[in-house]
């Protein structure tokens, strides 16, 4: 019998109940608009302002320090672009990997277009930057790092604040940019602490809701706008406030951290026990960083001989929902540059896929997989096109 | 200025016999069949050899339904019409003016009044109004010239219970109207080239019905939906669409397992056409569609075509045999399906395909190989029958 696993958490989640309830709330009864003056606006404006304090509290940061926009993609762009453009003065050199999600990449390569410089740092078999290339690659001009915090194909997590205190080192006028979409909710974050001056955050990785998230903007880094209008949230970002949006990722950020030790102990030892009862099938592998030096959540596995996705299509059959590369690239399938930047086998590229667990992924769930995948594996391996 | 009717013209049906009334209310049904797709209320009628659609609701959109009609088969020419009442003939001279005056901004241009006197009591003659409707435009335009041999403008001027004036003509996608050429069934692949092909020969007037191998896992929800998609582009020329849906799978592996793998692609492609013939016999559809063009892939060469031919009865249209692929993609990006075609799902004919599959496959050795299928094949393509699934695809406003 068919049961439905999704262990598609990295491309998107399911909403946690409570933020679906108090979205749906503030649709239906509390609609107003911040800026309004009247008593609908004034209610609207206290959601806004209670995530901004739910969120700040996380991150131990200052409230005003919080910009919310339409997810994680705009505010890559609005650091990437925002901070280049208004630090021009002091340079034109920019850092970033090579196995950033495209909303960093692609933003990079417009900003040379722009007449900016961008160095793009390699990785090691981990899906690790390794600091002396880093170091070799700040100099004076560079105005700004973008390093992500867990990589959502392979999940590699980035030593951050090891990197943010390298950067200040180098060059204290170097800004730091943190793509945490996937680290956060799962790893505890504090920009002050590990010198991040810009983080970006989406809604919906972390069971709250889609076209929403934010942008940690450090009190002194000097920000140019890319959305123009009505000047909300300080002129940085215009637009009327997504208030359910902003309300759903306030509550979502809060409830994903109540118990975090204890989730992502669940989460690792489930991923676990995935990598590990695949292994005994021929022909595995498991790529990126295994154990607890990886993100919780993310185990991309190999399956030589099968395509990737058929593989899928496969376990969908069985109700069982995963991705073959990031979801995100997945629409019009090629080759995954970060699975080609760790080193992975051309052969590999096309036959790896990624499962990416939640906090409510069951053990039973991952039995089912594994039961499931020792079912078709072999059988896609008949098959093949040679 | 405002439309409120259009003069619909065919060509070919026009030289039919006593059958004609056949085509023409064809037409007519397809004419409806574009129009309810459209925003407003029309009402289509025959009239003298004449089809008229006229606009009965208050508001509608000229420009979707010139789209509309222009893909309607048998339509030579679209004539957008207005309306005058008689108010007499120095009436008739002024809104004349305007409606010249707002149609040609420029009006350095010869013309030709051509009016017709349906209605016989009219004060006067045909030629008396095209004399005197020219000396009232040539009053008021002077710029304007009057050749009766070739003119820019051809003005008609209708009399009938209500006056109708036409100079606009919008040329029409000619061929036959669908459904005067009984039906056939298009092999669907998801490709460029087989929408096309139905789309051809729907335009001689062939009602279509279509049939997809689907081969879950290997082939995804997303390439099937593609395929309804590209199906619901033909059928805004077609009319509604029939699609057959076959879970082709097994006997994909079944042919994989006992065939050798170099022959699996035309061993296939027998397979598809045996089952692309059955329904069409099923349905009393009278031949098979395919996109096939001369040499474009290993099974479309000319030895691989006489051993995908052979299992066929009914006569196989391949209206693309001799197209090259550029001109191929012209048509698609015409009717809208190149878009679509071109997403990067596969289908069933690549997802096994040998590294150097037969280009020249020999009958003889094709039918010896596949009596190596005899013992499960026949189960195989019944249950393919009995599982498929149908898609009624229409296109809808």
């Amino acid at each position: 019998m068919n049961m439905e696993v999704y262990l598609d958490n990295s491309a998107t989640t399911r909403v946690f109940p409570e933020v679906a309830e108090l979205m749906t709330k503030i649709m239906l009864e509390d609609y107003g608009n911040p800026s309004s003056m009247h008593f609908k606006g004034v209610q609207a404006e206290l959601y806004v302002k209670r995530a901004k304090e739910q969120i700040a509290k996380l991150l131990k940061v200052n409230e005003k320090e919080i910009i919310f926009t339409s997810g994680g993609t705009e505010a890559d762009n609005l650091a990437l672009i925002g901070a280049a453009m208004a630090n021009r003065r002091g340079g034109s050199h920019l850092i970033t990997t090579r196995i950033e999600h495209p909303a960093v990449l692609k933003t990079m390569e417009y900003l040379e277009q722009q007449g900016f410089r961008v160095t793009y740092l390699p990785v090691d078999n981990t899906g690790r930057i390794r600091p002396e290339d880093l170091q070799k690659s700040i100099r004076q001009d560079t105005i700004l790092v973008s390093v992500m915090h867990t990589n959502n194909e392979i999940g590699a997590v980035q030593p951050v604040a090891e990197i943010g205190a390298l950067i200040k080192r180098m060059n204290p006028r170097t800004l730091f940019h943190v793509d945490a979409v996937q680290g956060f909710g799962k790893f505890r974050i504090f920009p002050k602490k590990m010198y991040i001056d810009l983080l970006t955050v989406s809604g919906h990785k972390i069971h709250g809701p889609k076209g929403i998230g934010f942008l940690y903007v450090g009190e002194k880094v000097k920000l140019h706008p890319i959305v123009f209008g009505g000047g909300q949230q300080r002129g940085i970002r215009s637009g009327t406030e997504n208030v359910p949006g902003i309300a759903g990722l306030g509550l979502a950020s809060q409830k994903i951290y109540e118990n975090l030790d204890e989730d992502t102990e669940r989460m690792y030892s489930l991923r676990e026990k995935l990598t590990e009862g695949v292994s005994d099938m021929k022909n595995i592998q498991i790529n990126g960083c295994p154990g607890r030096e990886g993100a919780p959540h993310v185990a991309s596995i190999s399956f030589r001989g099968v395509r990737s996705e058929v593989l899928l299509h496969a376990l969908e059959d069985k109700g069982i929902c995963v991705s073959a590369g990031s979801a995100c690239a997945a629409k019009h399938p090629r080759p995954s540059e970060t699975l080609k930047a760790i080193g992975v086998e051309r052969s590999l590229l096309e036959s790896t896929l990624r499962f990416s667990l939640s906090l409510f992924t069951t053990e039973e769930e991952i039995v089912y997989t594994l039961h499931t995948l020792h079912e078709i594996v072999p059988l896609l391996r008949r098959y093949s096109r040679h | 200025m405002e439309f409120k009717a259009f003069l619909l013209k065919y060509a070919e049906i026009g030289v039919k016999g006593r059958n004609r009334y056949l085509f023409e209310d064809a037409l007519v049904e397809q004419i409806r069949y574009a129009l309810r797709r459209c925003e407003g209320e029309f009402s289509v009628r025959k009239e003298q050899g004449r089809i008229y659609a006229d606009v009965i609701s208050e508001t509608y959109d000229y420009d979707e339904v010139v789209e509309n009609l222009k893909r309607v088969f048998g339509l030579s020419h679209i004539c957008p019409m207005i309306q005058l009442e008689d108010e007499g003939f120095e009436k008739l001279g002024e809104k004349i003016v305007t409606y010249m005056d707002e149609a040609y901004p420029d009006k350095h241009l010869t013309f030709k009044v051509n009016a017709r006197r349906a209605r016989k009591n009219y004060p006067k003659s045909s030629m008396e109004i095209n004399c005197d409707l020219g000396e009232v435009l040539l009053g008021a335009f002077p710029e304007m010239q009057v050749d009766v041999h070739k003119p820019d403008v051809m003005l008609h001027v209708e009399i009938r219970e209500h006056i109708y004036v036409y100079s606009i003509v919008i040329p029409g996608p000619g061929g036959m109207p669908v459904g005067t050429a009984g039906k056939a069934m298009l092999l669907l692949s998801g490709g460029i080239d087989s929408p096309v092909a139905g789309y051809m020969i729907a335009k001689r007037g062939v009602k279509i019905e279509a049939v997809y191998f689907h081969a879950p896992p290997y082939t995804s929800e997303r390439a099937k939906q593609k395929v309804v998609d590209l199906a619901r582009e033909v059928s805004k020329y077609a009319g509604e669409i029939r699609l057959h849906v076959i879970n082709f799978t097994d006997i994909q592996m079944y042919i994989y397992d006992k065939c050798p793998h170099d022959e699996l692609t035309i061993i296939m492609r027998r397979y598809m056409m045996r089952i692309a013939e059955h329904l069409a016999k099923e349905s009393g559809a009278l031949g098979l569609i395919t996109g096939e063009s001369i040499g474009q892939v290993a099974s479309q060469t000319t030895a691989s075509l006489l051993v995908t031919n052979e299992v066929c009865t009914l006569p196989v249209y391949r209206p693309l045999i001799a197209f090259d692929k550029l001109d191929i993609v012209e048509i698609a990006e015409k009717i809208n399906t190149y878009e679509t075609s071109v997403l990067p799902y596969e289908d069933c004919c690549t997802i096994f395909v040998a590294k150097h599959p037969v280009t020249k496959p020999s009958l003889s050795i094709i039918k010896k190989h596949e009596t190596h299928l005899a013992e499960r094949i026949d189960e195989l393509v019944r249950t393919a029958l009995d599982t498929r699934e149908v898609i009624v695809v229409k296109a809808d406003r």
